[in-house]
């Protein structure tokens, strides 16, 4: 894989920067939070800064190589260097996580959640930044590995120590659930390693030699990879997890989550375990292709039963990321297309609507669907973005979530040769029924809380519900039911624009994704 | 970006520019949505200005496009092989026959490039022929028409400036999809066209009714989707391209697998059944008349609903292929069945409506069988021509029926208790219905003669027998039930609000100008109703909401009071597109006037060229075979009359009270009261299934055996963990480490070499990494 090497320490920039942010934020008094918060939104905002200016030098015209690469020797005795590089696969990912930081900061500015302790809480967003941005540059499996379980730690206390009433149990098992795949996926690697002559860990030299593993073995290999990422996007049979971790997480911790934290897993699909086997791959992706579709079907129809509505959003992510999965499953550029274009649309999608239910939990303190009812009256505007955002996610075209649905069931119609026909398009149908599905738990949704009258438990504005009401809420009391403010506006506006953008014009991602994927599916076309 | 890929002939400006119709009210929406409420007229001001815009320039169009058509006259335009079909006047031998060829008159298609997705294009752009610039036209007229009646009608409502930023983003979106260049950029529109009928369907949202009527439509329609979805996917996936021209070119190339195309057909249409009201995805329509009038008069009769029908004349070749509709051997294929039978389902359950609006909502279901079973057998022209007849009257007639309510009946709909004898207080409302409704009757001279007899003669003269029964028999029960509305509303005696029956004030000497000035001697209430939409201050007329779903939409109906009997009309913002289309309801139909030898419409729209659409003959008129429906419809009017008069009417008959006594007219009664019992099983049964048990059970695994094994897992693991503590690690003191050494070396060649000690170089890593995450936390909590 030809690299390209200029600026080479552009990226280090970019994702140890949020590092000496923490760095200052350990000096500075725990009681001093304003500081603590200005210091971190700085951190975060010359983060995306560079991020900004990454795109700036980015060459568009060669998005298919690796830019900015840097490689140096890291850990000598087992060959793993300290390799880093962006093409079109992570540029937009690692821009994503950026810029979701920066408006989780924003949202923090008075949403920090109880017990508060905004000082460590903001630490552990930035050191989860520096996970996020290091997993999406990493060119060796072992930098890979480290930052991805870099990532694990501080979500890990966000939702241990932030979290809902459940969050020992929740945060416990996010925990162990994804160590657990993370275990097999460094077995998957060792063996990796070994088996292409332990030269290197480095991921363009595996993509070279990891063609020619025997088969057989390969197949295992991908297995342990499959059960590493397939725990992190989740897919179904391994998405348990998620509905717990992100009903009890903070709405922060909520919206990276479902922004970034699960497109590790399907990146790790994409840039990691079918280049490097392809001929595993193949063999793999009807079972890929199957789960991902169960996962659709699976997921509407779990969102439909839900009764919490951040319960019902986070099924909804296993429905999405079916979709992302069945794109990738198909092997052919115009799926991974769609399932990349699929993570960012999700990523901004879902994120917003966890900020909106974080902001109607904070008003309301409860998320129970059918307490709540004409949210449009009470909270206009609100409304208006929650109906958005419902359109959004169930794919209408002009908004972005339709890029990564649609396509991907174009998709599902040829996939790759020497892939069964009958069998993915078989997997078309039941996934276009996804979508149908889609719009039903989404405007059922929508029709129980945002149309309708008040409920008039809500309805008097002297009305205190103070039952585990966020006692930390400094200037809302409990009674004031409002619509948008203007830390919310700021830190929303970027995401529902790029929704619109984006969907209207979708070459913005596309361009920059599909070389990079034409380059990789070639060797499924031979 | 604006690689323009079409070549694009001397067509003039309008043609070439057509795109811009659909962009300019786009742009519209933004402009209400953002900035409307601050406006002096919220908003209405820029939708009328955009929809006049677009009618401008659908006009222009419109001009351009016959001017390209005749002077084709014989020159070979765009160098496309012409093969001639058909001669202007029917029933001659086609005239390649005699060596004469009908030129191909070239669509005016431009492109740009939307996106790029593993060397596929995707593109935005315009496809302009007959049928887009017919479309397009009528689209904006009635667009233009309905937002000048709803000025006054829905003057003062809650969400007044949303109304308006709805209706103009519906018409960018069916715009859109009607010049839709691909079949992506048709799936765009017919989205937004669904988006923005939950919005107007539910514009009174906080009646539950209202919010699940909105739901039932999009979902309803949403059903269908998956069709256009895997359709558009299997076409593109087969053919490798979304180009509607393309894609038509491919479909009639003798060596495309019919497969393919059935199969495409099948879920394509199945689309169509969805958004075009057809049997069995029927329901949502009459149940969408929750929303304001205007909107069942736009969207429910002549626009949206006619969608489905568009996609199928769009792309009729591949269903007209896939289906083999030429094959006359056939009597009968998928849509030409699924029209039928939805001519006769929707009329039979027009006769139990008392609700004026549901009746006309069953009878555009009703129409729109009948267009799509004239696709169905092959008489392109003639369904496409009722789509554009039946635009004018259908929308009359709603406008009507919104007219009635807004003046006369108190905001009810409710023909048995609230209306009858209006027909001396609403003369011209009179008139125009009368007239509309003798065009949808089919009656000589009107325009919907013009083309539904047509359909039904192309029927026969296409060996589809069966289907030219059902339309004679529809063309019958369309009188009847028309009949029983008409003699409801505006004979007998004024029943309930219509006879005042209500709680109006007597203020009898309203001016119709008055209505359309704020300022008038109800200023008091107008002045609170404009504040009230000014800023969305619900409450203020949430008070006025009372009694009835239809009734949201202000005050000031109290205004309009039956007076001395007089003539009383609707004023005159309400009354001018009535007039209009009353008069269109009539003149229409003479584009293509069979009788008259007059052919202008199918010369203009019909696409000609054997490359791109199929070959059809046409049927001759003649009166002799137009005699039957003929004959039926005034039959189906003297019947209807006199059961009428028997059952609603003065005297005592012994038709009163029928269903009360006779067990099976009863249960007839009970069975088209419940409309088949359809609702029953889409909403008890499918959706409530799926919602709840199903639903439910999912959950159930859910949460008991998938994670209950996770869980299980995770109990079994801190057992084991406490077992090997207590029994193992207590007496072999190092008994992990070599424990798992073991293991390792037990887990066969595959992975030989993980095993060989190097994993403790990793655990050496991960603890490495904890203690460092150790430290920052002591010091993060300092």
């Amino acid at each position: 894989m030809e690299v390209i090497r200029d600026q080479n320490w552009l990226l280090s920039l970019g994702v140890f920067l949020p590092l000496a942010g923490v760095l200052v934020m350990l000096f500075i008094p725990k009681r001093d939070e304003l500081l603590q918060k200005q210091v971190a939104l700085v951190t975060a905002l010359a983060t995306l800064g560079v991020g900004v200016y990454t795109l700036t030098q980015y060459d568009y015209d060669q998005s298919a190589k690796l830019q900015f690469f840097a490689s140096t020797e890291w850990i000598k005795v087992i060959n793993s260097g300290y390799t880093i590089g962006l093409d079109g696969i992570s540029l937009p990912l690692y821009f994503l996580s950026m810029v979701v930081t920066v408006l989780v900061m924003i949202y923090s500015w008075d949403h920090i959640p109880s017990p508060g302790n905004p000082k460590a809480f903001l630490i552990l967003m930035l050191v989860l930044q520096t996970g996020m941005a290091g997993t999406f540059v990493a060119q060796d499996l072992i930098l890979f590995f480290v930052f991805f379980e870099v990532v694990l730690l501080p979500m890990y206390f966000m939702i241990g120590v932030w979290g809902g009433e459940q969050r020992q149990y929740a945060s416990l098992k996010f925990f162990l659930y994804t160590m657990f795949g993370s275990a097999l996926m460094l077995v998957a690697f060792l063996a990796l390693y070994y088996k292409t002559g332990a030269q290197s860990f480095s991921i363009p030299y595996l993509i070279e030699n990891g063609i020619g593993i025997d088969k057989d073995v390969a197949i295992w290999i991908f297995a342990g990879m499959f059960i590493g990422f397939a725990v992190k996007v989740p897919m179904f049979p391994f998405h348990t997890w998620l509905p717990d971790a992100h009903t009890q997480a903070p709405t922060q911790g909520s919206v990276i989550l479902a922004a970034i934290l699960l497109k590790l897993g399907t990146y790790g699909f994409v840039r990691i375990a079918i280049p490097i086997l392809p001929q595993a791959a193949i063999e793999w992706a009807p079972v890929i292709g199957i789960l991902a579709v169960i996962g659709i079907i699976y997921g509407a129809l779990g969102c439909l039963a839900q009764k919490d509505m951040k319960r019902l959003i986070a099924f909804s992510s296993v429905a999405h990321m079916g979709f992302v999965m069945l794109g990738i499953s198909t092997l052919t550029s115009i799926g991974i297309n769609a399932a990349l274009f699929g993570m960012v649309a999700h990523g901004l999608i879902t994120g917003m609507l966890f900020f909106v239910a974080g902001s109607i939990k904070e008003r309301y303190h409860t998320l129970e669907i059918s307490r709540l009812s004409g949210m449009l009256l009470q909270m206009p505007k609100l409304g208006w973005i929650l109906g958005f955002c419902a359109m959004a996610s169930l794919g209408l075209p002009g908004l972005a979530g339709f890029w990564g649905e649609f396509p991907a069931i174009l998709s599902a119609y040829q996939p790759a040769p020497g892939l069964s026909v009958g069998l993915f398009r078989t997997l078309m149908v039941i996934a276009a029924l996804g979508t149908v599905l889609a719009a039903g738990y989404l405007l059922w949704l929508y029709q129980r809380t945002a149309f309708g009258t008040v409920n008039p438990e809500f309805a008097t504005p002297s009305h205190t519900h103070s039952l585990g009401a966020a006692g930390n809420d400094e200037h809302h009391g409990h009674d004031d039911i409002h619509d948008v403010t203007v830390f919310e506006w700021i830190a929303w506006a970027p995401l529902l624009i790029a929704i619109v953008v984006l969907g209207v014009y979708p070459q913005l991602l596309f361009k920059v994704m599909d070389p990079a994927v034409t380059e990789m599916v070639k060797v499924f076309n031979k | 970006m604006l690689a323009e890929t079409a070549a694009v002939a001397t067509s003039g400006w309008f043609l070439e520019h057509a795109f811009l119709i659909p962009v300019i009210p786009a742009i519209a929406f933004f402009v209400i949505i953002f900035f409307g409420k601050r406006m002096p007229k919220h908003g209405s001001e820029v939708g009328i200005a955009s929809m006049l815009a677009g009618l401008v320039l659908a006009v222009g169009a419109t001009w351009q496009w016959i001017q390209r058509v005749e002077s084709a006259g014989g020159a070979d335009e765009g160098g496309a092989i012409a093969r001639g079909m058909y001669g202007f006047a029917r029933g001659l031998v086609p005239q390649a026959a005699e060596g004469k060829a009908e030129p191909y008159v070239e669509p005016v298609i431009r492109s740009w490039t939307w996106w790029q997705s593993g060397g596929f294009e995707f593109s935005v752009g315009q496809h302009i022929d007959g049928l887009a610039v017919m479309l397009l036209l009528l689209v904006t007229f009635i667009s233009t028409l309905v937002q000048i009646f709803s000025l006054d009608y829905v003057r003062g409502d809650r969400r007044y400036t949303h109304f308006f930023a709805s209706l103009t983003l519906f018409s960018a979106g069916m715009l859109t999809m009607v010049l839709a260049e691909n079949t992506v950029q048709l799936i765009l529109g017919w989205e937004i066209m669904g988006l923005c009928s939950f919005m107007l369907i539910g514009h009174w949202w906080e009646e539950q009714a209202n919010s699940r009527a909105a739901l039932k439509a999009f979902f309803t329609v949403r059903v269908g989707d998956m069709g256009l979805l895997v359709g558009v996917a299997i076409l593109f996936g087969a053919f490798g391209t979304f180009s509607i021209q393309e894609t038509s070119r491919i479909a009639m190339d003798p060596a495309t697998s019919q497969t393919v195309l059935l199969w495409a057909a099948i879920a394509l249409f199945i689309a169509c059944i969805g958004k075009s009201g057809q049997f069995p995805l029927h329901t949502w329509l009459p149940d969408a008349m929750a929303g304001p009038t205007p909107v069942s008069s736009l969207l429910h009769s002549s626009t949206m609903v006619v969608a489905g029908v568009f996609l199928v004349a769009r792309m009729y070749p591949v269903f007209y292929n896939g289906f083999d509709i030429a094959q006359n051997g056939n009597s009968a294929n998928f849509i030409a069945v699924i029209g039928g039978i939805t001519i006769i389902i929707a009329a039979g359950l027009a006769f139990v409506q008392s609700d004026i609006k549901k009746v006309l909502a069953y009878s555009t279901v009703s129409q729109l069988g009948y267009m799509m079973m004239g696709l169905g057998v092959g008489a392109w022209t003639p369904a496409v021509f009722h789509i554009f007849t039946h635009a004018f009257f259908k929308c009359c007639l709603f406008l009507c029926a919104g007219s009635i309510s807004h003046t006369a009946s108190h905001h009810s709909f409710d023909m048995r208790k609230d209306m009858g004898g209006l027909r001396k207080r609403m003369p011209i409302t009179f008139v125009a219905w009368m007239v509309s409704t003798a065009a949808l009757c089919g009656v000589p001279f009107f325009s919907g003669f013009f083309s539904k007899d047509e359909i039904i003669d192309n029927a026969h003269h296409n060996g589809y027998t069966v289907f030219f029964v059902i339309g004679l028999i529809g063309a019958f029960m369309t009188t009847a039930y028309m009949t029983r509305a008409t003699y409801l509303t505006f004979f007998g005696k004024a029943r309930g609000a219509a006879a005042g029956h209500s709680d109006h004030g007597d203020d009898a000497e309203e001016h119709e100008m008055e209505h359309a000035e704020p300022l008038d001697d109800h200023a008091p209430v107008l002045a609170m109703a404009h504040a009230a939409h000014g800023h969305d201050t619900h409450d203020t007329h949430t008070a006025a909401v009372a009694h009835d779903a239809h009734d949201a939409h202000d005050s000031h109906g109290a205004h309009h009071k039956p007076a001395f009997g007089l003539a009383e009309e609707s004023p005159i913002l309400l009354v001018f597109p009535i007039a209009i289309l009353g008069v269109l309801a009539v003149l229409s139909g003479y584009i293509n006037a069979a009788p008259f030898g007059i052919e202008k419409f199918l010369e203009w729209v019909e696409p000609r060229g054997g490359e791109y659409a199929p070959t059809i003959d046409h049927a001759t008129f003649t009166w002799a075979k137009a005699m039957p429906s003929i004959v039926l419809v005034a039959l189906g009017f003297v019947v209807s009359l006199a059961i009428c008069r028997s059952i609603y009417g003065e005297a005592d008959s012994k038709l009163k009270g029928l269903t009360q006594r006779n067990a099976s007219a009863r249960a007839g009664y009970a069975f088209l009261a419940n409309k088949y019992y359809l609702d029953a099983l889409y909403e008890k049964v499918i959706v409530h299934g799926v919602a709840h048990p199903i639903a439910n059970a999912v959950n159930w695994v859910n949460q008991n055996v998938i994670d209950g094994i996770v869980n299980a897992v995770g109990k079994g693991g801190k057992g084991t963990g406490e077992w090997v503590y207590r029994n193992i690690d207590q007496t072999l003191v190092d008994g992990t480490v070599n424990g798992s050494g073991s293991v390792a070396r037990g887990t066969g060649g595959a992975l030989r070499p993980t095993q060989s000690g190097k994993v403790n170089q990793y655990g050496a890593l991960l603890f490495g990494a904890a203690a460092v995450a150790a430290l920052v936390l002591v010091l993060v909590n300092t």
